[in-house]
């Protein structure tokens, strides 16, 4: 769990260029990281890439904070 | 009728960026012109280029250099990604011309009445060549989804809209070579008839990556016999010339309702007095042999400005340096100013900074206007020998100095499509 919040972290600092304290689990990504929807489509791409798995757009669209992501994740890399 | 003026200027070419830079370098007869050096060139024919010097080091920049392009100061890299180097080219100059215009919108009224028209004569080229790259090794799923926001022409216009709050016409112009020179054209009538009382208009070009370089020696239009020696490439006129150089950047102008500009108390550099258009229909890409599409666009622009030929004191020719253009457009420039040939100073400026496609029309416009600001000419590089007499003043290798009252600078492009712009001194 710790390695994929820290790797998702890594991943949405870089693409949304903000500073690490603000990427906490419970912040979303639109409403607090200022991501837009085509950020969203961005960053599920690259925990795509980074996790190496496949996450379907159903999926994705609820995928809104870092914690939705993280679970999302260690559940699929288990 | 509405008249038009310029109040501001933004520059980004491969002379460098901001207006008194590249100016200042242009009339010294320096060359913005060098090898290719981020990318492979070995099996292209043709190896040089105009490029704008940044500070990542493409184009020969370095951070601290005066008229160096940094990105960073653009933009974010976060939001670079989501824009092709035109649309950053775009954003900057305008950005600029924004800023020596002194205006920005301060009510809801003041952004409706104010647009953009900033075209391109390619667009995304190198997105579009990595995104299919992509497509075609990692498949549908792996492509990003600023792929099609980051190329499309007209988002040049729309990011600028974004970035200054401009919620009046927002358009953009793709006519190939002519685009910048369209670009102003068109924005003027849409001020002079009413549409808008500014308009940030001009032309962004950033397509030198292998599929452009390689594109355009396909279609035999690029210079390939000076690849050691770039700064000599691109010398219209010159009976050792062999297709242009492609450059890029871009040139953007604010246009505004010359009552709008006067009540603010706006530094006014030139008004946009005439405007004509024609088309060859002849050849996708060679010119008309009687350059008589040229020669009506001229003719058409001086009906509109209510001038004749003598009171033109300067040409911005397109004169690209390919074999054939070159002489059809002299030729069609004698024709229409007959006996006021001798003693007309028209120059090439694609000589120094190479031709910026459809960013051409856009500096090149803003060229002729500061030749009338400044009453002096900028030279035409590498003439050594001209190909033909004329009793035209090509200005070889030097700038001329000589009071320009009204400048014509003309922009023909691939598809037969013609349009010239006068320029003259404001009252």
């Amino acid at each position: 769990m710790s390695d994929v919040l820290e790797r998702v972290t890594k991943i949405v600092i870089e693409h949304l260029d903000v500073d690490a304290e603000k990427v906490t689990e419970k912040a979303s990504f639109i409403d607090d990281l200022g991501a837009d929807s085509l950020d969203n489509v961005e960053l599920v791409m690259a925990f795509e890439e980074e996790f190496d798995i496949e996450i379907p757009d159903d999926a994705a669209e609820h995928i809104q904070t870092v914690g939705d992501a993280v679970k999302f994740i260690s559940e699929k890399v288990g | 009728m509405r008249r038009v003026v310029v109040t501001g200027i933004g520059l980004v070419t491969p002379l460098g960026c901001g207006r008194e830079v590249v100016w200042e370098r242009l009339l010294a007869g320096r060359s913005g012109l060098g090898k290719i050096e981020h990318f492979e060139t070995d099996d292209l024919a043709c190896k040089i280029a105009g490029l704008v010097p940044r500070t990542d080091g493409r184009g020969g920049g370095r951070e601290g250099d005066a008229g160096v392009f940094d990105p960073d100061s653009v933009m974010s890299a976060r939001d670079r990604r989501r824009v092709d180097d035109f649309i950053l080219y775009g954003i900057a100059a305008a950005d600029e011309a924004l800023a020596d215009s002194g205006w920005e919108p301060q009510t809801e009224e003041d952004k409706h009445r104010a647009g953009v028209m900033i075209g391109s004569g390619i667009g995304g080229l190198e997105t579009t060549y990595n995104a299919s790259v992509d497509l075609h090794e990692k498949g549908p799923r792996r492509l990003s989804p600023f792929i099609i926001p980051a190329m499309l022409i007209n988002l040049v216009s729309g990011q600028v809209s974004i970035r200054h709050g401009l919620k009046g016409p927002n358009h953009a112009v793709v006519t190939a070579c002519s685009t910048g020179a369209h670009a102003i054209g068109d924005a003027a009538r849409l001020v002079s008839r009413g549409d808008a009382d500014v308009m940030v208009a001009g032309g962004a070009e950033a397509t030198v990556c292998r599929l452009g370089i390689a594109g355009f020696i396909a279609c035999k239009a690029l210079s390939t016999g000076f690849n050691d020696t770039p700064e000599a490439a691109s010398r219209p006129y010159d009976k050792d010339r062999d297709g242009f150089v492609m450059g890029e950047g871009a040139g953007i102008v604010v246009l505004e309702e010359y009552e709008h500009a006067k009540a603010r108390g706006a530094k006014i550099y030139a008004e946009v007095k005439g405007y004509g258009l024609s088309g060859d229909a002849y050849h996708i890409t060679a010119p008309a042999e009687d350059g008589d599409g040229g020669f009506r666009s001229m003719s058409a622009a001086l009906k509109d400005a209510g001038l004749q030929p003598g009171d033109i004191d300067y040409v911005n020719a397109h004169g690209t340096s390919t074999p054939l253009g070159d002489e059809i457009e002299l030729r069609a420039v004698e024709r229409l100013f007959g006996n006021h040939a001798d003693g007309l100073v028209m120059s090439s400026t694609k000589s120094a900074v190479g031709h910026l496609l459809g960013a051409a029309g856009a500096i090149e416009g803003i060229f002729s206007i500061l030749a009338i600001r400044d009453g002096v000419c900028p030279p035409t590089l590498n003439l050594d020998n001209p190909s033909v007499e004329t009793d035209i003043n090509l200005a070889p290798k030097a700038a001329v100095k000589k009071p320009v009252k009204a400048a014509l600078s003309n922009s023909f492009g691939f598809g037969g499509t013609n349009a010239s712009v006068v320029f003259v001194a404001a009252e």
